[in-house]
């Protein structure tokens, strides 16, 4: 296979996870827009969205002041907006076509119909009220793409590698969306325990489809931040936790090692970020600080990125 | 008026129109509509596009599939594919002449002049010796039919023509769409077309290569027109699609870059221009191709397909010599008729055709794709005048020939079936042997009284039977 396929294969599957992950952060900043006022802390709820999309920087270089439907547009259509839901999207059908030889019919028609819809959609209907229909159905795109993957790829190296882009992705879209949430909008000391310090967590939770899996899982309808933390982390039931990822990271690696027959840098990466989430105790996450832990992370995902590039040469 | 292929001009139905006639009659509008809407979707969904250059705001748009299919009787194809076979027998031997011997321009047959000062002549390519001898491995020749046994060849195509993918996914979408048809006839496959272009790819591998050469296809990239035919031709072969930069040039030898060990390459079938192909030998700003692959061609370690400089061949400037190339290079008289052409870069050809602009096709001699021309009876006298300006401001970059009534075949048009003129590019494999594709690509002129049928000025495309016996 080529370097340059499986990369594409890579960034295919990292853009839709993305173009997803991108949706339902703004499912919670619509979500709260619609409390005004209601709950101190909360009426900077774009500013938050804008930071935990890891956005800030490039919507401030293009507006002056937030605006909730200007954050919109900026995350949805914009396409000079690198990360906004239509660039992924775009990208990933990009990356797609340049690989088509090496998808099932499925996968691309899931591809490319998501892309033709998108394209007709005029950015000025997406309405306030009409937003969370279109969130929905970013989701039920990136769901229905997944699903025409695990359903339909055979089990070989093109397979792996959208795997490995997919899970990349979600892991560092977890750590960040926690990190933020907890080091740069965590309420001051006094606030910890109160409405809210719950609204924030939940928002979390919400952001990544686990608020009604934390309380099952927990049978406690509180939010308490080690939990979800732990959560988010820890737990590899929970299929969007750091652990959750790289198992599926190691599993991919592995079979892909199997199949060449070699095994290289990445993969003793990839299984030394797992032992340490296998096992990691909440405690002492805590102790030695979240956000480190965190950055800690994010840094030894990125490296691992990198490395598996470079190993199977990707341009 | 123009020849229809359904109707005689009594109104009876040719003979191999007449299961057709009958299925067309019976279809009612609903049915109809729910083809073409199912056709259209089915296109878009699989990204079955190409892209018109300078139209930003549709920059992938579906060919529009007319459902009434073209259909030629075994006989009269058993005397047109004969015609092609002997004209891509000459266009081999003559390339291989042209950068050989150059007997035919010692025989003086064909102006030195005009092979020379030829921007597709490729010096580079003089004493080059392909595999088994074989330049052209891929052709595309127009057809145009003005009578029931009157064709004419328009243009030779023999350096990347594309289309084939049409061929093969209008088959598709008319056996999804009405399969009674084809149990009612007596069809020729098209579809192992990718697998006999598998073979002649793997007939001409170098010497060198192993008992089962590697092969790739080259394109461009995702933005070149013709994306969707190279992926899909890679696809249905089971072969590598790459883009320049997953070659590379190594000991004198060409390969890919893999996931894992470099993988050595025997055959490219590449759909980039002689000009982008190899900076180090060609035009160096190109990034497109692959730096040296030109040297480890020359070398006979690697077959392109087709060769460097074919372009030559196909050139409007030399299609006026078409018929002392093919007796001269076959010892016959040509099976397929050419298009009488006024080469404008003559003083009295320029004369003629200034005079009669308004009766003329007239075409840029280098140029494609339906680009830069003018149809005289259909164009307005203002738009004659605007062209006569370009052509006096450059004779010479231009060729005229009469204006061909072009055969018509029945169409569905908003106003319900009526005749659209039609032409056919029938696909040419040339390896171990020649082959031609039994069909090929009917284009049609969606519009009233058009003659241009290129994509790129909104025509359609036609599924292209061939009745067996």
């Amino acid at each position: 296979m080529l370097g340059r396929t499986a990369s594409s294969l890579y960034w295919m599957s990292r853009y839709v996870e993305r173009a997803e992950n991108m949706a339902r952060l703004l499912e919670v900043g619509y979500r709260i827009s619609l409390m005004p006022g209601a709950v101190e802390g909360h009426r900077d709820e774009w500013r938050s969205t804008l930071t935990s999309a890891a956005c800030a920087e490039s919507y401030a270089a293009k507006y002056d002041d937030i605006h909730g439907a200007r954050v919109i547009s900026f995350l949805l259509f914009d396409e000079e907006n690198p990360t906004s839901v239509k660039s992924c999207l775009k990208a990933a059908r990009n990356n797609g076509r340049a690989v088509r030889t090496a998808l099932t019919r499925d996968v691309w028609e899931s591809l490319n119909s998501t892309w033709n819809e998108l394209a007709h959609i005029d950015p000025d209907t997406i309405t306030s009220d009409r937003l969370p229909s279109f969130l929905e159905w970013v989701k039920q795109k990136a769901m229905a793409f997944r699903g025409a993957l695990l359903g339909t790829m055979l089990r070989t190296d093109p397979y792996y590698f959208s795997q490995l882009g997919n899970f990349i992705e979600r892991a560092d879209n977890t750590a960040r969306i926690l990190d933020v949430k907890y080091f740069i909008l965590l309420p001051r000391a006094t606030d910890v325990g109160s409405d809210v310090d719950a609204q924030q967590w939940a928002q979390v939770l919400r952001s990544v489809s686990a608020h009604r899996a934390y309380r099952w899982f927990y049978k406690d309808s509180r939010y308490k931040p080690w939990l979800v933390s732990e959560f988010l982390i820890l737990q590899e039931e929970m299929p969007r936790s750091l652990l959750f990822a790289y198992n599926w990271i190691n599993l991919a690696l592995n079979d892909l090692g199997q199949l060449y027959g070699q095994l290289y840098d990445c993969h003793a990466l990839a299984a030394q970020t797992q032992a340490r989430l296998k096992g990691g105790k909440m405690e002492q996450i805590f102790q030695d600080g979240l956000h480190e832990f965190l950055q800690d992370f994010m840094e030894a995902n990125n490296a691992l990125s990198q490395s598996i590039s470079k190993t199977y040469n990707f341009p | 008026m123009a020849f229809n292929e359904m109707f005689l001009a009594d109104g009876k139905v040719r003979f191999p129109y007449k299961k057709v006639e009958t299925w067309l009659k019976s279809l009612g509008p609903s049915d109809i509509e729910r083809a073409l809407r199912e056709c259209e979707a089915r296109f878009r969904r699989q990204g079955i596009t190409f892209a018109v250059y300078g139209d930003n705001k549709a920059s992938e748009r579906i060919i529009p599939f007319d459902i009434v299919p073209r259909v030629f009787a075994a006989q009269e194809w058993r005397r047109l594919s004969s015609g092609i076979e002997q004209r891509v027998r000459a266009m081999n031997a003559f390339l291989h002449d042209l950068y050989h011997r150059q007997e035919i321009l010692r025989a003086g047959r064909i102006p030195t002049d005009v092979i020379i000062q030829n921007d597709a002549f490729v010096p580079e390519m003089v004493g080059v010796n392909p595999t088994k001898g074989i330049y052209a491995h891929i052709m595309g020749i127009d057809i145009v039919r003005v009578a029931e046994n009157d064709f004419y060849v328009l243009e030779d195509n023999c350096r990347t023509p594309s289309g084939v993918s049409y061929m093969l996914e209008d088959r598709e979408a008319m056996m999804h769409l009405f399969p009674e048809l084809f149990s009612q006839h007596r069809i020729a496959p098209v579809e192992n077309y990718p697998s006999v272009l598998h073979k002649t790819l793997e007939s001409v591998a170098p010497a060198s290569s192993g008992s089962e050469p590697v092969i790739v296809v080259l394109t461009p990239g995702i933005h070149n027109s013709a994306f969707f035919e190279h992926a899909f031709l890679a696809d249905e072969m089971g072969v590598e699609l790459c883009e320049g930069s997953d070659l590379f040039v190594s000991d004198g030898w060409l390969y890919m870059r893999t996931t894992q060990e470099p993988k050595r390459v025997d055959v490219v079938y590449r759909r980039i221009d002689d000009a982008y192909l190899d900076p180090l030998a060609f035009r160096p700003e190109s990034n497109l191709g692959v730096p040296g692959i030109f040297d480890v061609y020359r070398a006979g370690r690697v077959t392109l397909v087709n060769a460097p400089g074919t372009g030559v061949a196909d050139d409007k400037s030399i299609y006026t010599y078409m018929p002392e190339i093919i007796e001269f290079y076959t010892g016959e008289k040509p099976l397929l008729k050419n298009v009488t052409t006024w080469r404008c870069s003559n003083a009295s050809d320029l004369k003629y055709v200034s005079e009669h602009l308004a009766e003329l096709v007239v075409k840029e001699v280098h140029g494609s794709g339906g680009y830069g021309m003018l149809v005289g009876p259909t164009s307005t006298k203002a738009q004659v005048e605007e062209f006569r300006v370009k052509l006096l401001a450059r004779p010479s970059n231009y060729i005229a020939q009469p204006t061909l009534a072009l055969s018509a075949v029945p169409t569905f048009v908003n106003s319900g079936v009526a005749p659209r003129h039609v032409d056919l590019r029938p696909f040419v494999l040339s390896g171990d042997q020649i082959r031609v594709t039994p069909g090929g690509l009917t284009r049609v002129a969606l519009q009233e009284g058009s003659l241009v049928v290129n994509s790129s000025q909104g025509g359609g495309t036609k599924d292209t039977w061939v009745l067996e016996d």
